[in-house]
């Protein structure tokens, strides 16, 4: 108890300080800053309106078109600078969303035990179980509006299952710690005790499973709409490839316009994957670099 | 024998929770769906008399309550009796999911042996020689290449291999000019076409083996058994095999199954890409042409696919580890 009062302070300057001394998560935070900052100022950063179809239909690259352009005239570049903005949205929001599910439903569970725990936890295991690219096509195929609301509903509602089982172990191992009997005794309710008293001992499990979560959806989200179950207008990464894959780029030569948005992609996953090793030097500190 | 019995009612119970799911998707919308994918056809052109009658026999007739439409539902089921494909009409979905079974279960089923093999053996190598050069190699490497997004390999691999260099088709599951038979000829032919989208599952299907065998090794060789068996003088060979890597696999074996699901979801645009003819080009050509028996069908038959090798992976684990089957005695 006391050495939860102690370290509560100085929690957030050490989390920052840890994440920044692991030198795989620097880098990782260093390029997901350079993607935050594309995806803020795209339409300072572009030089041409991603939508605009004034140019000629696939043009190689060139100094006034980095990247060519595509099928229907529009400049591949300013098309990717403006796509890392509907990957980072639905990484955000999915990854929150899927975090907000993972936690009430591992939370509950395994604080509860007993029968709610057998219910939730047989939920988990189905959700783990049922092959969720196909369920997503199933569902965005019914749904009579496509776009990326209903993708990021869609990742949502199939993505939750792996954080709640991993919360749910966790919450396990902590519910019987002295701090949250005395909580019980002093006649906090089970939301204050769980929410309050013991989800401030796992944020660094939090982190990574937001983490986890928001890149698994990014990956989802961009496979979807290659598919064509976005909305074909929007401007994403995913939506490229689709153009790209469609308006047959390998046949004309176009490789700028089909390898781009791909390595963006990769590149943000990437930079996701490198600071969840720092996220893990939290929890664990037999991994924190000296 | 408890615990058999547990994995087999969590397999009946998933089961049914499919076969529901598959039953309520198709009515989340408000209304009539029938009226409502009728109303989503036409907006898209003309409408095939046929296509409104294969979505009425699948939604059951309309009036009847849901609780009837259920009982109507299962019954087919039971039957199996999953409707008729409009966009191949007027064959049953069944005749269309047994035509694209064989190729999925072949690509699906080599990839995953193979990718769990190297990923297994790579891990336990990684492990054995912990913080050695291999070690940080192979473990940032796998890493790394597991993040990639599967279908943006495959679309590399198709332009450098397929277009630029031509050394593979880049299409099909065969030649046009060979047709499917028990012949070598269209074997050679079925594996040469086969090569680049196995290739795109491969690149990224070991990774996740590498990591947990590596984690799962690291630890088993900490413990004391392993101690004690260096102790005793055994050769490194069978402290590393017999004691290291033999524990380590086991929890690799349920996420043999679980992993499934996953690879399932990556054929789905692989075979896309490559058009090959398996479950998941098929799956995506019905929602395409919106032919919703197909589509809930071959739902149907994925989830189930995957749950039944979960079954069989559960019993394996019960099998190979003791420990597993007293927790739940």
């Amino acid at each position: 108890m006391t050495v939860e009062l102690l370290t509560k302070p100085s929690r957030v300057p050490q989390w920052l300080r840890i994440l920044w001394a692991n030198k795989k998560s620097r880098v990782g935070v260093v390029l997901l800053s350079v993607f935050v900052l594309t995806a803020v100022f795209a339409p300072v950063l572009a030089p041409y309106d991603p939508e605009s179809t004034d140019f000629a239909a696939a043009l190689p690259a060139s100094g006034d078109h980095w990247l060519g352009t595509t099928q229907q005239g529009q400049d591949v570049f300013s098309q990717l600078i403006h796509g890392a903005r509907t990957s980072l949205l639905v990484g955000l929001v999915a990854g929150v969303f899927s975090t907000i599910i993972a936690l009430l439903i591992g939370m509950t569970a395994g604080y509860l035990r007993g029968w709610v725990d057998e219910f939730l936890s047989g939920l988990t295991n189905l959700a783990l179980v049922i092959p969720v690219l196909p369920l997503m096509i199933t569902l965005a195929a019914y749904a009579p509006v496509r776009g990326v609301w209903l993708i990021i509903f869609v990742i949502s509602v199939t993505g939750w299952a792996y954080g709640a089982k991993i919360k749910r172990a966790q919450i396990i191992t902590l519910r019987t710690r002295d701090y949250v009997t005395a909580a019980k005794l002093a006649g906090d309710g089970p939301m204050r005790i769980v929410f309050r008293e013991i989800m401030p001992n796992m944020t660094s499990l939090v982190v990574v499973g937001f983490m986890g979560a928001a890149t698994a959806a990014i990956g989802a989200e961009a496979g979807l709409e290659f598919l064509g179950l976005g909305d074909p207008t929007t401007i994403s990464w995913g939506t490229m490839l689709y153009w790209a894959d469609n308006g047959g780029a390998l046949l004309t030569g176009q490789w700028p316009w089909l390898i781009a948005p791909g390595l963006a992609l990769t590149m943000l996953v990437t930079a996701m994957t490198l600071i969840n090793f720092g996220v893990d030097a939290l929890s664990n500190p037999a991994l924190r670099e000296e | 024998m408890r615990y058999f019995l547990r994995r087999t009612a969590f397999f009946v119970i998933t089961l049914w929770a499919a076969v529901t799911l598959n039953f309520v998707i198709p009515r989340l919308q408000p209304g009539d769906p029938a009226e409502a994918i009728v109303g989503q056809l036409t907006g898209q052109g003309p409408v095939d008399p046929d296509q409104i009658r294969a979505v009425r026999l699948m939604l059951g007739v309309p009036d009847t309550s849901l609780l009837s439409q259920y009982w109507d539902y299962l019954g087919s089921l039971v039957r199996g009796d999953f409707g008729i494909s409009y966009t191949y009409f007027p064959y049953p979905v069944t005749h269309m999911i047994s035509e694209a079974l064989p190729w999925t279960l072949v690509l699906v089923g080599v990839t995953q042996v193979l990718g769990f093999l190297i990923g297994t053996v790579l891990g336990a190598f990684a492990a054995w020689r912990r913080n050695s050069r291999f070690d940080s190699f192979v473990t940032l490497g796998s890493q790394f290449v597991g993040s990639l997004p599967f279908f943006w390999i495959a679309l590399l691999l198709l332009y450098l291999l397929a277009f630029l260099a031509g050394w593979f088709p880049d299409s099909g599951g065969h030649a046009v000019d060979v047709t499917p038979s028990w012949s070598w000829a269209f074997a050679g032919d079925a594996i040469y076409h086969g090569i680049l989208p196995a290739l795109s599952i491969l690149v990224t299907a070991p990774a996740g083996w590498i990591i947990g065998m590596r984690n799962n090794m690291v630890q088993s060789l900490g413990e004391d058994y392993t101690r004690l068996a260096r102790a005793k003088g055994l050769s490194v060979r069978r402290v590393a095999l017999a004691y290291g890597a033999r524990v380590a696999i086991l929890p690799n074996v349920t996420g043999f199954a679980l992993a499934l699901g996953g690879i399932l979801g990556g054929t789905v645009l692989v075979e896309t890409i490559f058009d090959y003819p398996g479950l998941g080009r098929l799956l995506m050509e019905a929602v395409g042409a919106r032919d919703y028996p197909l589509m809930q069908a071959l739902f149907l038959f994925i989830t189930i696919g995957v749950l039944l090798a979960n079954l069989l992976a559960d019993f394996l684990l019960g099998v190979l580890d003791p420990r597993v089957r007293k927790e739940a005695a």
